[in-house]
């Protein structure tokens, strides 16, 4: 399990001037859920197809499954599933004909394509839509079969660029459950590539910050909001009905500040939307809760706020934006 | 599902469901099948079954007229089903010269470009194969459709002939008519060609079978009309000498022979007129002495093997830059 199963060192792409991706090194471990989380234009497909070596880096290795991905891209394509950002499928073949097609270039005897197509129709709920057109199917069936498609292979490895983009959000549930499922009961490692932190969040091990071609952070998300908000870990947010002196007053954030003060890892107290923001390095909530009820404020909301990927997100965004 | 299933089960042999396909084989397989089933290839068989049949029923209308006694072409009877003509439909020959690169664009315009927008090129590149298997296997599945098609008409043309007018062609007429088909195909593979390149060119389907026809139609009307104008330029005087003249026929029969089209009608006028013996001008030294008769086929190819070799450097040509540009491309989903 701790070994790397794709390990990119130093992978540079350049088109002319621009660079699309800047000395990236990343490893990911076998059988992890890895997300790799940037916005739009940041050079994650670009990183993927240097991956399976469908573009050469401009400097840097690839390595998948201990494969050199320039040298011998097909070796590395026959243990790797890619689900393309907006997969598309022949139109005019069904659902099942598509997937024996996939199979068949993966040299699998007929018979076989169509045994591991039907199971696999059957695991991503389209069974019922096998014997359709893939024109008329929608996005999120579309989806699904990319994932089928994906998997007619059995891969060690798959990637998936934007799978959950234009489904709806049901769907994307759904989609993510049974990627996660996948990945648990097959053992195959996954890159999930998305902009949409929500998702990221929900399914991944470990996640990757992705912004200009470069790598942020890493790391799971526990790690990531510890290292970016060192010093202030915890942040309690505290609402009073009754507060000594004038509701949106900036003293009431210092007779706040005060009254806490004696409370051993308090730190800063501001006003943020008629809600004090008490920044803490340990866990004293309960403490404030009784200062403040003894003090006779009129305590009303208390909450103990984590870290998402979201502000983890947004604080990488507000550094670069300042630079 | 078991309906499906079952079909699937019944075609089972067919597709030699219990072997190991190499991959380019299942990428041509599922071609033949695409251009076979797409109603552009139906419109376009449909069209050029019509014509073909057309310039039957004129040609064997006008068989009794077309032999005139001591003609030297008369031990040839069975060619001219494929060249006479009485002027209210063209003959065979001229028929498919008009149809073959519209059938080329049809089968080659968007080979790429479509894969692309549909968004499943690079789903295929993922797979595990080479990347010049997708545009090869799409040119050699373009060119069996368009060989099958071709040696069927012909020789369908062939027996309908023989059927109505009782006459049996000897062996050198027969591989006469193999060799026209063969040059056929070839003319209609440099039009494949070309439209694939344009394919790979152009991002939409759209352009570059506008692009396509727009060649087309250069080559077959605008060109023209630019030599003539060379041509009227660069008159010699009428008083000029012989050396002069032959010159300037010469500069004139250059420019019309970088037209493919113009290299497919000489090969297969000589191919199929035995009687034909130069392409290009002959002065009366030259006749003097000539008996008037068929060459023996060898010659006739002998003859036309600057055109063949003109035809086939133009596809390969065309096909080298698509191969090379489609290699270094970026292949990115849609």
């Amino acid at each position: 399990m701790a070994e790397n199963i794709i390990e990119l060192r130093d992978l540079t792409k350049k088109y002319g001037s621009f660079t699309a991706v800047d000395q990236l090194s990343l490893a990911i471990r076998g059988g992890e859920i890895f997300g790799l989380l940037g916005p739009n234009g940041a050079g994650k497909t670009t990183t993927i197809l240097m991956m399976l070596g469908l573009t050469d880096p401009t400097s840097g290795s690839v390595r998948v499954c201990g494969i050199d991905s320039t040298g011998n891209p097909t070796e590395v394509k026959k243990r790797v599933g890619y689900l393309p950002e907006n997969v598309g499928f022949y139109e005019d073949m069904t659902g099942l004909q598509n997937l024996i097609f996939t199979g068949r270039l993966n040299s699998v005897t007929g018979m076989e394509a169509m045994e591991r197509a039907e199971e696999l129709l059957l695991k991503v709920g389209l069974t019922e839509h096998a014997g359709k057109k893939t024109l008329k199917y929608s996005r999120g069936m579309l989806q699904r079969l990319g994932l089928a498609d994906v998997l007619i292979k059995n891969p060690e490895i798959i990637i998936l660029d934007e799978p959950t983009l234009g489904i709806d959000p049901s769907g994307v549930r759904e989609f993510l459950d049974l990627i996660v499922r996948l990945s648990r009961e097959q053992g195959i490692t996954v890159l999930f590539c998305s902009h949409h932190l929500h998702q990221v969040q929900q399914v991944c091990d470990r996640v990757g910050i992705f912004v200009e071609g470069r790598l942020l952070a890493e790391g799971d998300i526990r790690s990531l909001s510890e290292n970016l908000f060192a010093g202030s870990p915890y942040t309690v947010e505290i609402g009073l009905r009754n507060p000594p002196q004038g509701y949106h007053d900036q003293n009431s954030a210092r007779w706040l500040q005060e009254l806490l003060g004696s409370i051993e890892g308090v730190g800063n107290v501001s006003l943020n939307y008629g809600k004090y923001m008490v920044e803490c390095t340990r866990d004293v909530a309960s403490e404030i809760a009784a200062k403040v009820v003894e003090a006779g404020a009129g305590l009303n909301y208390l909450n103990r706020k984590e870290y998402g990927l979201d502000d983890i997100y947004h604080r990488y965004f507000e550094g670069r934006e300042e630079q | 599902m078991n309906d499906i299933t079952a079909t699937v089960k019944k075609r089972k042999r067919l597709w030699k469901a219990d072997e190991v396909v190499h991959p380019f084989r299942v990428i041509v397989h599922k071609e033949i099948s695409d251009q076979v089933s797409s109603w552009r290839f139906i419109i376009l068989l449909f069209i050029i079954s019509l014509t073909c049949f057309g310039s039957m029923y004129t040609a064997l209308t006008n068989i009794g007229s077309a032999v005139e006694p001591n003609d030297p072409e008369g031990s040839f009877l069975f060619l001219k089903l494929y060249t006479i003509s009485d002027g209210t439909l063209p003959s065979f020959f001229v028929f498919i010269s008009f149809l073959g690169p519209l059938l080329g664009i049809a089968l080659g315009f968007d080979t790429v470009n479509s894969e692309q927008t549909k968004g499943t090129l690079s789903r295929l590149m993922s797979q595990p194969i080479h990347r010049d298997f997708l545009i090869n296997a799409k040119f050699v599945s373009a060119l069996t459709v368009i060989s099958v098609l071709f040696f069927a008409l012909g020789f369908l043309f062939m027996g309908l002939g023989m059927v109505i007018t009782g006459l049996p062609p000897t062996p050198e007429e027969f591989w006469r008519v193999v060799f026209f088909i063969l040059v056929s195909i070839l003319y209609v593979a440099f039009w494949l060609n070309l439209a694939i390149l344009f394919s790979v060119a152009f991002r939409q389907p759209a352009t570059s079978a506008l692009a396509c026809i727009a060649v087309w139609l250069f080559l077959t009307v605008f060109y023209n009309i630019i030599v003539n104008l060379i041509a009227r330029a660069i008159a010699p005087p009428v008083m000029a000498g012989t050396q002069q003249a032959v010159r300037y026929q010469e500069i004139i029969m250059i420019l019309m022979k970088i037209l493919p089209g113009e290299l497919y009608s000489d090969a297969t006028t000589t191919i199929l007129m035995p009687t034909v013996r130069s392409l290009g001008p002959l002065t009366m030294e030259q006749i003097a002495g000539a008996i008037p008769g068929p060459l023996p086929l060898g010659q006739s190819l002998m003859l036309v093997w600057p055109q063949l070799t003109g035809l086939i450097a133009a596809t390969v040509f065309c096909f080298v830059i698509s191969y090379v540009s489609f290699m270094r491309r970026e292949i990115r989903s849609r």
